[in-house]
């Protein structure tokens, strides 16, 4: 007797070892020199409840790390920092997998190998309940006294009637009942509690579903950022994207072709209080097309619900200041005219960019901080006192010399190593100033409120979520169901009257019979009422 | 919408109130403890899957008989009963006290109560008096109340103190009904796997007493050992409520998984709260299987309960504290 394709479910005898569903182990090594001995060893080695439990408690461990260590996949600039902090032990961490561990090698590892073993485990399992399931229960045991609950009455009925009557109280309460006789009496045995086993089938093949559903989900999926300026828009294509992350079998072509522009944009800040300046709604107004002709359609984004256009679902995850600038060179031709994104880097929206001129003599930059609530710190400088535009206004600092902007791709940080800074200024929206060593005059001629979006597709989702309904129902099944077998003997005893025998066996954890037999010896006929 | 000043101060007063009733009937309960016969001297009355003493004298070898058909009660005069029933009653009150103050606390703010750590903790140590209430209808848990009152006051102390925030409006990602269901579920599977774990501590601390007094050594918490059920009732108890619980706990990770696809665009992406709820999930379905584990039941499984728990408690107070990701809204 060992691995699982014997599971103890459908042994006849009831005992220690039927007491629990879970398969048997088989501790000694393996049986024979040849190597199909050793593969056969090591198959039941790695599907045993031993190994699963090892596997689960090292999965557990390998994704501490994850929760430690800055990830990639959700911090790419924490990482980068860390990198930096830590020239010694950072590219040796890398190396193991540490900045990405839920798609390491070893943390894959760990639950294919957990995977396997379920798949071991399970179908074997599945074949044995399945033909259990079509099995009637075992016959009753010799000696129903010697098991450790039952109960003895007489009655004044026939053996017979007594174990007709008891089949029918069983079928009564749906227990699975089979009758038969041998040379002690006859007997009626009954089982009940099957659904634990469906539920613990149902629940471990449900789990293979979610591994499923979630590589369907990163291999068809995409996923990707955008900012979307109010007043302007965002065409589903990957060129629009600020980050785009498309599953590994999902073509870049096949994202659908909806469009969108962000209307407008509201933010609500608490006024006052400990948590001054906490925010408390955020609203986008958007209006979308599902394709190019399709008509537009105007609703409300909100941080719990995205806008769902053609199986792309949009979310709102953050926001900030975008000022407009207008820059004209010393003959006051406008080399520059746009409104450009700043990135808050405070809860109060301090927020920082910068604009670049190449086209222009000399070339022109200038590196900003937006301040929505403008106030000023002898120390920290300028910084904002609060998240809505109640006081606002930049800080310039305007820089010439090479952008370098063939190595300097980030629209957002500006390399001031070579240049030279030609002034500071502050301004508030409408207020000029003329740089006065290149000439540059530069307008601040006002703002708007960006929405930072999530656009997400995940095939995999929907089927994710049955595979844990699934699962949440076989586990329910499989931990409350109570898994327990009855008998029933009578038989005539010297006196002319009936002996009945009742005995119960729990063939799962937390399960008692006495309250069965209790059910079923009331049932029963009940003794003579004597003289 | 503004805050209810008045509402929000009863709410504080009301857990205050609380937390005297509890500390009243922490006393009760160690009073019971103390005053309750030990096994040793009342085999007859002994409760079912306690221990019998064996030959005349009753104080020779012990062993335990793990079934059999229900003893009769003790008798109701003893005064560590009357100790229990006084330290139940005042968990009771306590309970509808705290209820009360976490009632009001949202009702302040006219939104859940689920805003910041301090509103977790006083839901929390709701939850676990709660738990071990409704455990208690069915069955006598008088021996635990000392080993569930300590915790909650421990818990409430801690929010008062350290966690305390001034009630407020929810910031936007909180403003979602799977919020309602994912963190009152988390909560109250926190109050029973509370009670679970000092079932399970119980077990370890007398399965060592019983092993000792087999072996006729002499175990320092013998006296109390001698005033608790067996070790195989405590861990079929602590068992069962963890069975109860897991598939709930399942469940809200799942509704959690549900919210975050509404708010942030996928339902699970190893943030760390998501990573220490996966690890915690983990190692009650270890101690699950460590059960079904020869050589593991028993005392090596209880100890993965132990673990499992906390891990679960790491997650509510260490990720909070110690880790930053999106699910920072511990007002810390
Ligand atoms: C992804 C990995 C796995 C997870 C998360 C998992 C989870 C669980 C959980 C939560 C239970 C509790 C339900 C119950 O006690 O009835 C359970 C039970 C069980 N699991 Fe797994 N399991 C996994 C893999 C495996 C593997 C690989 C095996 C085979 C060796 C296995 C065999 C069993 C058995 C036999 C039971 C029933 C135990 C009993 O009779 O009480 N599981 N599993």
């Amino acid at each position: 007797m060992a691995g699982h394709s014997t599971a103890t479910a459908a042994a006849p005898e009831p005992g220690a070892a039927g007491l629990s569903t879970a398969p048997a182990e088989d501790p000694s090594g393996p049986r024979g020199l040849g190597p199909v001995g050793w593969l056969r060893w090591t198959w039941r080695q790695l599907t045993s409840m031993r190994t699963a439990l090892v596997l689960l408690f090292l999965l557990a461990i390998a994704a501490i790390p994850g929760s430690v260590f800055p990830q990639r996949t959700q911090n790419l600039p924490a990482v980068n920092d860390y990198l930096r902090d830590n020239p010694t032990w950072g590219p040796f961490m890398d190396r193991l997998g540490l900045f990405e561990v839920y798609g390491s090698a070893w943390f894959a590892a760990i639950y294919v190998l957990l995977f396997v073993s379920l798949v071991g485990c399970v179908l074997p399992r599945t074949v044995t309940h399945l033909r259990t399931l079509r099995q009637p229960p075992p016959p009753a045991p010799r000696l129903l006294g010697r098991l450790p609950e039952h109960r003895t009455t007489t009655a004044d009925a026939d053996p017979e009637q007594v174990l007709a009557q008891a089949r029918q109280a069983l079928r009564a309460r749906r227990w699975r009942v089979r009758t038969g006789s041998d040379a002690v009496s006859g007997w009626v045995a009954a089982e009940k509690g099957y659904a634990r086993e469906t539920g613990n089938l149902l629940f471990h093949l449900a789990l293979l579903g979610i591994l499923v559903a979630v590589a369907v989900g990163s291999l068809f999926g995409f996923s990707g950022k955008v900012i979307v300026k109010t007043g302007s828009g965002f065409a589903d294509t990957v060129s629009q994207y600020d980050e785009f992350s498309p599953g590994r079998l999902a073509g870049a072509d096949q994202l659908p072709p909806f469009s969108m522009t962000l209307d407008a944009f509201h933010a609500d800040y608490q006024r006052g209080g400990r948590q001054n300046g906490a925010p408390r709604s955020f609203e986008a107004t958007v209006t979308s097309k599902e394709t190019p002709d399709a008509a537009p359609v105007t609703t409300t984004v909100e941080v719990n619900e995205p806008l769902e256009v053609s199986g792309v679902r949009m979310y709102l995850t953050g926001h900030g200041y975008a000022p407009t600038f207008t820059i004209r060179d010393r003959s006051g031709q406008v080399v520059f005219h746009d409104t450009v994104v700043f990135l808050p880097q405070d809860g109060n929206f301090t927020s920082t960019g910068v604009v670049k001129v190449q086209d222009t003599d000399p070339p022109f930059a200038l590196q900003g901080i937006f301040l929505p609530t403008a106030a000023i710190d002898e120390q920290r400088g300028p910084y904002s006192s609060f998240p809505a535009a109640d006081n606002p206004a930049v800080f310039l600092a305007a820089w010439t010399g090479d952008l370098r902007l063939d190595t300097i791709p980030n629209v957002y940080r500006l390399d001031t190593t070579g240049m030279e800074r030609v002034g500071i200024k502050a301004l508030t929206p409408g207020q000029s100033w003329t740089v006065p060593q290149t000439g540059h005059r530069v307008s601040f001629d006002g703002f708007v409120e960006f929405g930072a979006f999530s656009v997400a597709r995940d095939p995999g989702k929907l089927p994710a979520l049955v595979a844990s309904v699934l699962a949440v129902l076989g586990l329910a099944l499989s931990l409350l169901v109570r898994r327990r077998r009855v008998w029933v003997r009578a038989r005539r005893a010297a006196d002319g009257s009936t002996v009945v025998e009742v005995a119960g066996l729990a063939r799962s954890e937390h399960a008692t019979v006495a309250g069965d037999l209790d059910t079923l010896v009331a049932a029963l006929p009940g003794p003579d009422p004597g003289p | 919408m503004p805050v209810d000043l008045t509402l929000a101060q009863l709410s504080n007063e009301l857990v205050y109130a609380s937390m005297a009733a509890y500390a009243c009937a922490l006393v009760a309960f160690a009073a019971c403890l103390a005053a309750r016969p030990g096994r040793a001297l009342e085999p007859a009355a002994a409760p079912a899957g306690a221990l019998a003493a064996q030959g005349e004298g009753g104080v020779g070898t012990l062993t335990r008989v793990t079934s059999g058909p229900p003893a009769p009660p003790a008798p109701p005069a003893s005064p560590g009963r009357r100790a229990g029933n006084i330290g139940l009653a005042l968990t009771w009150l306590a309970t509808l006290l705290l209820g009360g103050g976490v009632l009001l606390r949202g009702l302040s703010v006219s939104r859940p109560p689920f805003g910041n750590m301090y509103e977790f903790s006083i839901a929390s140590a709701l939850a676990i008096s709660a738990a071990f209430l409704v455990l208690s209808l069915r069955r006598d848990l008088r021996f635990l109340g000392l080993f569930v009152t300590l915790p909650v006051l421990l818990t409430l102390g801690l929010a008062i103190t350290v966690l305390y925030t001034d009630a407020e409006q929810l910031m936007p990602a909180l403003q979602s009904y799977w919020l309602v269901i994912h963190v009152t579920l988390a909560t109250i599977c926190g109050g029973a796997l509370c009670v679970a774990a000092a079932l399970t501590v119980l077990y370890l601390v007398v399965d060592v007493g019983e092993r000792r007094t087999r072996a006729g050594r002499a175990f320092r918490l013998a006296p109390l050992v001698d005033r608790l059920p067996s070790a195989a009732r405590l861990d079929a108890l602590s068992y069962r409520v963890t069975a109860f619980t897991f598939p709930l706990w399942t469940f809200t990770i799942i509704a959690g998984a549900i919210w975050a696809e509404a708010a942030w665009s996928r339902y699970w992406g190893w943030d760390p709260k998501e990573v220490w709820a996966f690890i915690t999930w983990v190692a009650y379905a270890a101690y699950l299987h460590a059960r079904a584990t020869a050589g593991w039941k028993g005392r090596r499984a209880a100890y993965l309960g132990l673990v499992a728990f906390a891990c679960f408690l790491f997650n509510y107070y260490g990720v909070n504290i110690f880790f930053s990701g999106l699910h920072s809204y511990s007002g810390l």
